[in-house]
């Protein structure tokens, strides 16, 4: 019995080594262009099915790099005032884990390219029922999972079963996690490092930059998997000073606040992509300055 | 199983799991401080001085132990067993919420936290919290529903009094859920210098324990109460359940008792089957929320849905996972009362027994009227009088179809 588990092993670890994934590759194209990735994150089914989809479409094209995806849950304990409204807007207007799936489903009929990483909570995985959800999840074209409420003391909830399926479990580290507990966050992290850049909920005050290019600095030297920053990243300016020293920039709120503040679905679309495409036009040439001072 | 499971003292495991029940759920950035807390609170539980403080607050602060009361004229009422009633009411700030604020709040002390924060539902838990941030000199920041602050005014204005600044919780519902939900954010914010004292035996390890063991006095006087008046432990224990804290802490000095019933009376609301309640482990599906896995009131997608309860304090989508795990193994029967029942139970003992209890209770001495007319006077059934009512006068009025303002 332990030894076809092993074997199971292998062989995931073997596909793993000779098939680089979509967030592997994304990130190679990147170091090569020695430019950081821009993460956005928007709430599926976010004001309405059609409208999300709209929006979620035409990302790429806007210039973004990463997909973050959010699973909308009634209960969003690490999310701030936008995200919890983005979750309850989706909610109200019917959206489901299967209508979510969907999506990324339809996504990748016309993308595959742009990795697609899912965020949110346990809970509605966990009703969904986690070997279906990550059957149905990798069948959809998913890339990663970012899962707030699992710390590495339940790995084997989701994080490892993640694995035998090829989905990424992205881990977060925060302000709080000491070099003691480091290790422990590292282990069975893949795909990519989200630093939480201060201790708090998303959407919440502005992380101090010196700190934060100290704090991917230290991580740096416990692991070789990129790191993205996230959490109160507003700004294009902010997104160029971060992404001089980190591999991924995410930006959230800002663009789920343009959801609520938009008169219509069609001004919703034209806003986040937008913000987007001047976030990634910053995000594209924050690395030029040092090049030319080092020419 | 091959020998009886020893109960009490043996869960939960060292990653805060009861069965499958409990863990710890919550982000990466509060882990560290969870752990911590879980060592500082292993320390204290095996120190001396702790134990001889926490000892010295509950007797000349709280007032304990309280009494074990026979109920005479309410036994007489219901013809059958002999009804006890454990007098949590009558301790400092009106339940037993302060056994385990005062618990935590020497805790924060010991562990030099500099702000303390909690959630509240009907304002017991807040109002307790208040208290003892008051005692021991510190801040105090208090999240409650805006749908709770409407129904509980009287405890809004204590906690001021006591100088607690009340946040209203508008998202979701506005009830006590959110509040939680409000309170974790603060702390993930705050994390340096915070300590949120978690009003029952939920959330993440090891809050879920360390509840349970500042409640479990209630227990642990109730066996020598009952021992010295009868010679023997009580045939059956009676306790409402929101999250659980009154029913854990009265029950789980028992639980290798095989021969001691234990029923936990859940917020049945309109009816189990109508929808509107709070019964999460009799109309509830396995989940996770607030730290840990437990029975939550849920869609099939996982979404939580609103408790409904004229009891604030029961008015909650889930209940400790010690209780999840109680209920599978069968060791105690959980069973609903409706608001109906509550109510009615509310006013027989007022006015059997001269003594106003909390909505919350009237739910376990709902169920006492069910079942104590079935039984023999020899059945000792030892109720939890977890609180007194004055708080929900107003509640009460409404419900009766009264106008107190008119007979003022």
């Amino acid at each position: 019995m332990i030894a076809i588990q092993d074997n199971t092993m292998n062989d995931t670890v073997n596909q793993a080594v000779t098939h680089s994934s979509r967030l592997e590759q994304c990130f190679a194209t990147l170091k090569q262009q020695n430019r950081p990735a821009l993460v956005s994150y928007l709430t599926a089914g976010d004001p309405d099915a059609d409208t999300s989809h709209r929006l979620l479409h035409g990302l790429p094209d806007a210039g973004v790099d990463i997909i973050e995806l959010g699973m909308p849950f009634s209960d969003p304990m690490a999310d701030g005032p936008a995200i919890q409204k983005a979750a309850l807007r989706a909610l109200e207007s019917g959206q489901t884990q299967t209508k979510t799936l969907e999506m990324v489903r339809n996504f990748r009929q016309e993308n595959s390219t742009t990795p697609v990483v899912l965020m949110g909570y346990y809970n509605p995985i966990y009703c969904y029922g986690v070997e279906r959800f990550l059957t149905d999840a990798a069948t959809a074209g998913v890339d990663g999972l970012i899962v707030v409420d699992l710390p590495p003391e339940h790995d084997e909830e989701l994080c490892q079963p993640a694995a035998q399926h090829g989905i990424d479990f992205i881990r977060l580290a925060t302000p709080t996690t000491d070099a003691r507990r480091l290790p422990k966050v590292l282990a069975n992290a893949s795909g990519f490092i989200y630093y939480v850049s201060v201790a708090g909920v998303t959407g919440g005050s502005a992380p101090t930059p010196e700190r934060l290019e100290n704090s991917v600095a230290h991580l740096r030297e416990h692991t070789d998997l990129p790191i993205a920053v996230g959490f109160g990243i507003r700004t294009a300016e902010q997104a160029a000073t971060i992404g001089r020293f980190s591999d991924a920039v995410v930006v959230g709120s800002a663009l789920v606040d343009c959801i609520e503040h938009a008169a219509s679905g069609d001004d919703a679309v034209e806003q986040v992509h937008g913000l987007v495409s001047e976030l990634a036009e910053s995000v594209r040439a924050c690395r030029e300055v040092d090049e030319q001072v080092i020419s | 199983m091959n020998k009886p499971m020893d109960l009490s003292s043996s869960l939960p495991d060292a990653n805060g799991l009861f069965g499958s029940f409990g863990g710890r759920f919550v982000a990466e950035t509060l882990m560290p401080l969870i752990l911590e807390l879980q060592d500082e609170y292993a320390t204290a539980k095996n120190d001396p001085e702790f134990q001889r403080q926490l000892a010295y607050f509950q007797g000349d602060y709280v007032g304990r132990p309280s009494p074990l009361y026979f109920a005479e004229r309410l036994t007489e009422h219901f013809g059958g067993a002999s009804i006890y009633l454990k007098r949590e009411e009558l301790n400092h700030t009106g339940a037993h919420k302060i056994n385990n604020c005062i618990g935590q709040g020497l805790l924060a002390r010991q562990m030099g936290k500099k702000r303390i924060i909690a959630e509240t539902g009907a304002g017991m838990h807040g109002v307790a919290t208040a208290t003892v941030a008051a005692r021991f000199g510190l801040p105090c920041v208090i999240y409650m529903g805006t749908a709770d602050i409407e129904r509980q005014q009287t405890n809004v204005f204590r906690m001021q009094l006591l100088g607690a600044e009340i946040v209203p919780v508008t998202s979701g519902t506005g009830t006590l859920k959110d509040a939680m939900n409000e309170a974790l954010r603060d702390w993930v914010t705050n994390v340096d210098d915070t300590f949120y004292i978690i009003g029952t035996v939920a959330g993440p390890h090891p809050y879920p324990a360390m509840v349970r063991d500042f409640q479990a006095v209630i227990g642990h006087e109730t066996r020598a109460q009952m021992l010295e008046k009868h010679g023997r432990l009580p045939d059956s224990l009676v306790a409402c359940i929101g999250g659980g804290s009154n029913a854990m802490g009265l029950f789980h000095p028992f639980l290798n008792d095989s021969a001691v019933q234990m029923i936990g009376v859940e917020a049945g609301g309109k009816g189990v089957n109508s929808g509107l309640h709070a019964a999460s482990l009799n109309g509830g599906t396995p989940g996770v929320l607030h730290g840990n896995r437990t029975y939550l009131l849920q869609n099939a997608d996982g979404q939580i849905s609103d408790a409904h309860s004229i009891s604030a304090g029961l008015d909650y989508p889930g209940i400790g996972p010690e209780h999840a795990w109680l209920h599978e193994q069968g060791r105690v029967e959980y069973v609903s009362a409706t608001d109906a029942e509550a109510l009615e139970a509310f006013q027989i003992c007022c006015r059997q027994e001269g003594i106003i209890p909390a909505l919350e209770t009237a739910h376990a001495l709902a169920e006492v009227a069910k079942r104590a007319p079935t039984l023999p006077r020899e059945h000792l059934m030892v109720v939890n009088l977890s609180g007194r009512g004055d708080k929900d006068m107003m509640s009460v009025a409404h419900h009766l179809g009264e106008q107190l303002d008119e007979a003022c």
